[in-house]
C-alpha cells in the first residue's frame, strides 16, 4: 500500500510538473485543514502527493463517495491515499459529514476539502458549501490553510480522461481561523478570498 | 585555469591510447563504420577541454562568490553561477547520451539514447511553452496528440536515420500542421480558432522539429567538402559525427555568451527595446565575430576547413540570434521573464536552448548538402 502510495505520487508529480510554495507558512504535522479551489479530478492527489511525506502520513483526503466507491480501481486508489469518503446522497442531521470528519481526524489527522463541493468549470471559483464553517465551530483549534492550484484543469479538465502534461502549481498560504461571533457568510466569503489571493502571488 | 584544461586533455589522451579508442576501420572503406556511436580520439580531447573549462568556470564561480571585496555586480555573479549549473546539466545530458550510446556500439545501428536524451529535452521545453499559452478547452484532444504522438514519433523516426530523412522533415510541418486546426475544428469551439491552431503549431515546430535537426545529425555519412571520406589518421579512421554534434551545441552556446559579454563591454545601440533590451548590435556583431573566430579555432572536430568553419558558424550565430529574439517575443507576449515555472522566476529548459533550436535545421542542411553522402 505504501509503495502503490510513493509510485502514484511519484507519477502524479511528473505528470503534473507541480510546483508547491508555502507561503508566509511552514509545513507542520500538527491537525490542518487544508482547503482548496476544484477543478480537476486529480486534484486531490496531486495536493496530497505534494505534501512532504511525514504531513502527508497523517492526511487524508475528504472526497465523495458516489465517485470514489464507483468501481475497484478507484476503491483501492481512494485506500491508497486513505481517503474519508463522504456520502453526498444521503446527508442526514444525526449523522452529519462534519461529524463523521471530526470523528476520523481523531487527534492525529489533517484533512484535505475542497469547499466548494464540485469542480467548477469556469474561471471564477464558486461560492464555498457551508461545511468549513461548521467544522471549525466544533473544532476552533485547528489551523485552516487555503491553497491555491493552478493549471491542473488544463492537465485534466472536466470530462477528459487522457492528460495533457503541462505544468501546475500548488500555492499554500496562511492560516486562518473562525473569530469569534463572525457569522457564517462573512467567514466563507473570507476563506475563499483567502484562496483567491494566493492566485496573485 | 590552463592547468585544468591541459591535464584534463592529457587525460583523455591517456585514456584513449589505453584502449577506448574506437575500432579501427580498414582503410579502404572508412564510410563502412557509419552508423553506432563512434568516439574518436578528437571528439574525446574536445570533451575533455570543455569539461576542464567548466570546471575553471565553477571554481571562478565559487571564488567570486565567497570574495566580498569584488567590483563586481553580485546579480552578475549569480547569473554566472546559474549559468555554469546550466551548463553542467546540458554536458551531462549529452555525455551521457554518448556513453551510453558507445557502450552499446554493437548492439544497436543507430545512436538511441542521444536521441532520446534529446526528445526528452524537446517534450519538457514543449511543456513550458504550452504552460505559458493559453488554450482554451476544446484544444486538449490536439495537445493530447501533440504532446503523446507527434512528439516521440518525430525522435522515433529520427532514431532511425537516414532512412527516413523524408518522413522527419515533412512528418510535422505538413501532416501535424494540417492535423491540429482540423482536431480543433471537430472539437466544437470556433473561438479564436486561428490563434489557437497557430500557436500549437509554433510550439511544435519550435521545440520538436527544429530541435530534432540537432540528433539526426549523428545518422549522416560525413564528407569533406571535395568528397574526399572524413579520415582523421593514417589507419583511415573516420571522425565521429557525436564530435560535430557537440561542436555545434558549444558553438551556440558560446555564442550567446559572446553575445551577452559584447552587449556589456559596448553595448550601446539596443535592436528591440520592448522585445530584450540586453541584445545590442554592438553584442550581436562582436559575438559573431567570436565565434567565428572560434569555429575555426576548433574546426579539426569536424570536416569543415578553416574558411569553411567561419562561413557556417556566421550563419548559426545569425540563426542562434533569431532564436533568442524569437522566444523573448513570445515571452513579452504573455508577460513573463522566463518560461522556468509557471510562477517563479528561474530560467526553465526553453531559455536556455532557443537559439540551438532556431540554428539546428540550418546547421543540419548545410551539413547534409555540402558534407555528407545523400
Amino acid at each position: 500500500m505504501k509503495l502503490t502510495a510513493a509510485v502514484l505520487s511519484l507519477a502524479a508529480k511528473l505528470l503534473s510538473g507541480a510546483t508547491v510554495r508555502w507561503f508566509e507558512c511552514q509545513p507542520d504535522p500538527c491537525q490542518r485543514v487544508y482547503f482548496a479551489n476544484h477543478t480537476s479530478h486529480l486534484d486531490a492527489l496531486i495536493l496530497w502527493a505534494s505534501l512532504p511525506r511525514q504531513i502527508r502520513e497523517v492526511t487524508r483526503p475528504v472526497a465523495a463517495k458516489d465517485y470514489w466507491n464507483k468501481d475497484f480501481l478507484r476503491r483501492y486508489m481512494a485506500k491508497t491515499f486513505n481517503a474519508l469518503l463522504i456520502d453526498r446522497d444521503e446527508i442526514k442531521v444525526h449523522n452529519s459529514p462534519i461529524d463523521l470528519m471530526i470523528r476520523e481526524m481523531g487527534s492525529d489527522f489533517s484533512l484535505i476539502v475542497f469547499p466548494e463541493g464540485t469542480r467548477n468549470t469556469g474561471e471564477e471559483m464558486q461560492e464555498f458549501k457551508s461545511g468549513l464553517y461548521h467544522l471549525s465551530r466544533k473544532r476552533p483549534d485547528l489551523e485552516l490553510m487555503p491553497v491555491y492550484i493552478d493549471n491542473l484543469n488544463r492537465v485534466l479538465p472536466r470530462g477528459e480522461f487522457l492528460p495533457v502534461p503541462l505544468l501546475s502549481s500548488i500555492t499554500i498560504g496562511p492560516p486562518i481561523w473562525l473569530e469569534p461571533k463572525e457569522n457564517k457568510n462573512d467567514f466563507l466569503k473570507r476563506a475563499r478570498e483567502a484562496v483567491r489571493r494566493l492566485k496573485d502571488i | 585555469m590552463t592547468d585544468a584544461i591541459f591535464t584534463s586533455a592529457t587525460t583523455w589522451l591517456l585514456l584513449a591510447q589505453a584502449g577506448v579508442a574506437p575500432p579501427v576501420a580498414a582503410p579502404v572503406a572508412p564510410a563502412s563504420t557509419a552508423g553506432g556511436m563512434r568516439l574518436d580520439l578528437r571528439t574525446l580531447i574536445l570533451l575533455g577541454t570543455v569539461l576542464g573549462l567548466l570546471a575553471a568556470a565553477s571554481i571562478i564561480g565559487r571564488v567570486l562568490r565567497r570574495s566580498a571585496d569584488t567590483t563586481l555586480n553580485p546579480a552578475m555573479v549569480k547569473t554566472f553561477r546559474s549559468r555554469v549549473n546550466a551548463w553542467w546539466t546540458m554536458y551531462a545530458i549529452l555525455i551521457a547520451g554518448f556513453l551510453v550510446d558507445f557502450a552499446f556500439r554493437y548492439v544497436f545501428r543507430a545512436t538511441i539514447a542521444t536521441v532520446v536524451l534529446f526528445g526528452l529535452v524537446s517534450f519538457w521545453a514543449l511543456r513550458e511553452y504550452i504552460t505559458m499559452t493559453p488554450t482554451r478547452r476544446g484544444d486538449h484532444r490536439t495537445l493530447f496528440w501533440t504532446f503523446f504522438l507527434f512528439t516521440p514519433l518525430q525522435y522515433v523516426l529520427v532514431g532511425i536515420g537516414s532512412y527516413c530523412f523524408e518522413l522527419y522533415t515533412t512528418m510535422i510541418p505538413v501532416y501535424a500542421s494540417l492535423f491540429i486546426p482540423a482536431r480543433i475544428a471537430i472539437s466544437g469551439d470556433p473561438k479564436r480558432f486561428l490563434e489557437r491552431v497557430a500557436k500549437i503549431q509554433a510550439g511544435l515546430l519550435i521545440c520538436v522539429y527544429a530541435l530534432s535537426h540537432a540528433p539526426a545529425l549523428l545518422s549522416l555519412q560525413l564528407h569533406y567538402s571535395n568528397g574526399q571520406p572524413w579520415v582523421i589518421d593514417a589507419q583511415g579512421t573516420s571522425g565521429s559525427n557525436a564530435g560535430l554534434l557537440f561542436f555545434f551545441v558549444l558553438l551556440v552556446q558560446l555564442n550567446d555568451v559572446f553575445q551577452y559579454v559584447w552587449g556589456q563591454l559596448l553595448g550601446k545601440h539596443v535592436i528591440a527595446e520592448q522585445i530584450n533590451s540586453s541584445k545590442t548590435w554592438e553584442g550581436v556583431i562582436g559575438g559573431l565575430m567570436s565565434s567565428m573566430i572560434l569555429s575555426m579555432l576548433l574546426c579539426w572536430a569536424t570536416p569543415f576547413s578553416l574558411w569553411e568553419a567561419p562561413c557556417i558558424a556566421l550563419v548559426v550565430s545569425l540563426a542562434g540570434f533569431a532564436g533568442t529574439m524569437t522566444m523573448s517575443a513570445v515571452k513579452r507576449d504573455r508577460g513573463v521573464s522566463d518560461y522556468g515555472t509557471l510562477v517563479q522566476g528561474h530560467a526553465g529548459v526553453l531559455d536556455r536552448i532557443d537559439s540551438i533550436c532556431f540554428a539546428a535545421p540550418v546547421f543540419f542542411h548545410i551539413t547534409r548538402y555540402f558534407f555528407s553522402k545523400l
